[in-house]
C-alpha cells in the first residue's frame, strides 16, 4: 500500500514539474513548483523524517511562491516566454 | 547547433551519474558510525526527546551557527539594494480578507511560538516556528494591514537575537565543555517543558531571528519603488 | 523503496538542469533552479533510510530504550533542514538580481539583453 502511494505520488511530481517548466505563462509555472514542493512535502512524511516535511512545506511551498508573486507583480506581467 | 550539442552532453552526463548512484544503491542494514554514537548516547548526554534537534543544535551546533550568518548576511544584502519608500495608496483588498486576517493572525503566531518552544520534544525547534511566524506576517501585509510600519524593529530584534546566540555559546567555554555545549543549564527530566539544557535557549534565539529575518526580506521587497 | 524516491529526485534535478540550460526567460531559469534543489534534498534524505525502522523522535514514557535497532538516520535530515534554509535565502537573492536586470534592459529575456549590450 505505501509501494503504491509512493509510485503515485512520483508519478504526480514528475507530471507537475515537466508543465513547470514547459509551459508558457510565468503564473502557471510558479504555481506548479509551489505544488512540486508541496508533493515533496508528502514523500518527506513517508520516508519518516516529520521536521524536514514541515520545514520545506513552510518555507518552499509557502513563503517561495509568495516571494515569486511579489516578484512577478513589480515586474509587469508583460513579459511571458 | 554547438550550443544544443554541448547542452545533450551536459545532461547525459549528469544522467550518468545519477544512474550510477542509483543502481549502486544498497538498502543498509544497520546505522552507520556517526549514527549509532548519536542514537546510543544522545538521550543520555543532552536529554532531549528529539533527537533531530539535539543533532542540529548541539552536535553539529557549528553548521548552525553558519546557516544564521548566511541568513543575516542574505538579509543585509537585500536592503542594501533595496531602498525602502512608504507608499501612499489606500488599500484596495476585499473586506472579507481584511476582517478575516485580523482574527487569524493571533492564531498562526501563538502556533509558531508552540512549535519553537516544543522544539525538543515534538518535531519542531527554531526553523519551522521561524518560517511560521514569517507566513503569519505575509498574511498581514497582503491584507494592507501593515502599511505603515517601518522595519526597524525587525532589524533590532535580528541583531539581539544573533548577538545573544553567540554570547551562549561563549558561555559554554566557560561553564561547560566547550563551544556551543547546551550543559550550562541542568538537564531536567526528559520529557519535560524545562529539560535539555540551553536547547529550549537556543531554539527560541533562533526563532526570533528568522522569523524576523524572513518576515523583514518579504517586507522590504514588496513595498519598493512605485505601486504595490 | 528509497530506490523509488532516489530515481523522483534524480527526475527532478535533471528537469531542473534542463531549465536552466535551455530556457529563455530569466524566472524560469530560477524556477528551474528551485526544482534541481528540491530533487538533491529528496535524494540526501533518502540516502538515510532504513527499512523497519521508525523517525528519530523517542516516546519519553518509554523505559527501555533500544535506540540502536530501532530508528533511523538522524544526521541527513539534519543536514537538508539547513539546506533548504539557505536554499531559500539564495532563490531570493537571485530574484532581487533579475529585478534589478529588469529595471536596466526592460526585459526578462537573455536573448534580448544580449543584442542591446
Amino acid at each position: 500500500m505505501i509501494l503504491f502511494i509512493t509510485l503515485v505520488l512520483s508519478l504526480v511530481i514528475f507530471t507537475v514539474a515537466l508543465l513547470a517548466v514547459s509551459t508558457k505563462t510565468l503564473t502557471t509555472s510558479v504555481i506548479a513548483a509551489g505544488a512540486v514542493s508541496l508533493f515533496a512535502s508528502l514523500l518527506y512524511v513517508i520516508l519518516r523524517a516529520p521536521d524536514v516535511a514541515m520545514t520545506e512545506a513552510a518555507i518552499s511551498s509557502g513563503l517561495m511562491t509568495a516571494l515569486f508573486f511579489i516578484i512577478l507583480s513589480r515586474i509587469g506581467r508583460k513579459n511571458d516566454d | 547547433m554547438i550550443r544544443k550539442f554541448f547542452i545533450l552532453i551536459i545532461l547525459l552526463a549528469f544522467s550518468i551519474i545519477l544512474t550510477g548512484i542509483i543502481t549502486e544503491y544498497v538498502s543498509p542494514e544497520a546505522l552507520g558510525t556517526a549514527a549509532s554514537y548519536y542514537a546510543e548516547k544522545g538521550p543520555g548526554e543532552m536529554g532531549a526527546t528529539n533527537l533531530v534537534t539535539s543533532v542540529l543544535i548541539t552536535y553539529r551546533g557549528l553548521d548552525t551557527l553558519g546557516e544564521v550568518t548566511v541568513l543575516f548576511l542574505v538579509a543585509s544584502i537585500l536592503g542594501f539594494y533595496l531602498n525602502v519608500q512608504k507608499s501612499n495608496k489606500n488599500s484596495t483588498c476585499s473586506p472579507l480578507l481584511h476582517t478575516a486576517s485580523r482574527l487569524i493572525f493571533p492564531f498562526i503566531f501563538l502556533t509558531g511560538i508552540y512549535i519553537i518552544i516544543n522544539g525538543h520534544i515534538t518535531p519542531g525547534g527554531g526553523f519551522q516556528g521561524g518560517a511560521f511566524i514569517a507566513s503569519a506576517f505575509l498574511l498581514v501585509l497582503l491584507a494592507g494591514l501593515g502599511k505603515d510600519k517601518s522595519t526597524g524593529l525587525f532589524s533590532i530584534l535580528e541583531s539581539l537575537s544573533g548577538l545573544v546566540y553567540v554570547l551562549v555559546g561563549l558561555a559554554g567555554i566557560i561553564f561547560a565543555g566547550g563551544f556551543l555545549d547546551t550543559r550550562i543549564l541542568p538537564l531536567g527530566e526528559s520529557g519535560k517543558l524545562l529539560s535539555a539544557g540551553a536547547i529550549p535557549v537556543i531554539s527560541i534565539l533562533i526563532g526570533i531571528k528568522v522569523g524576523a529575518e524572513l518576515s523583514s526580506m518579504i517586507v522590504k521587497l514588496s513595498y519598493n519603488g512605485q505601486g504595490n | 523503496m528509497a530506490t523509488i524516491t532516489l530515481i523522483t529526485g534524480s527526475m527532478l534535478i535533471i528537469i531542473g538542469f534542463y531549465a536552466i540550460l535551455v530556457k529563455d526567460n530569466l524566472i524560469k531559469m530560477i524556477i528551474g533552479f528551485s526544482l534541481a534543489n528540491t530533487g538533491l534534498h529528496i535524494i540526501m534524505v533518502s540516502l538515510g533510510f532504513l527499512k523497519n525502522r521508525t523517525a528519530p523522535i523517542l516516546d519519553p514514557q518509554q523505559t527501555e530504550l533500544n535506540l540502536l535497532n530501532n530508528i533511523l538516520d538522524p544526521v541527513p535530515q539534519a543536514l537538508v533542514l539547513t539546506a533548504i534554509v539557505i536554499g531559500f535565502a539564495v532563490t531570493a537573492l537571485l530574484l532581487v538580481v533579475a529585478l534589478k536586470l529588469h529595471d536596466k534592459y526592460q526585459t526578462l529575456s537573455i536573448q534580448k539583453m544580449w543584442e542591446e549590450k
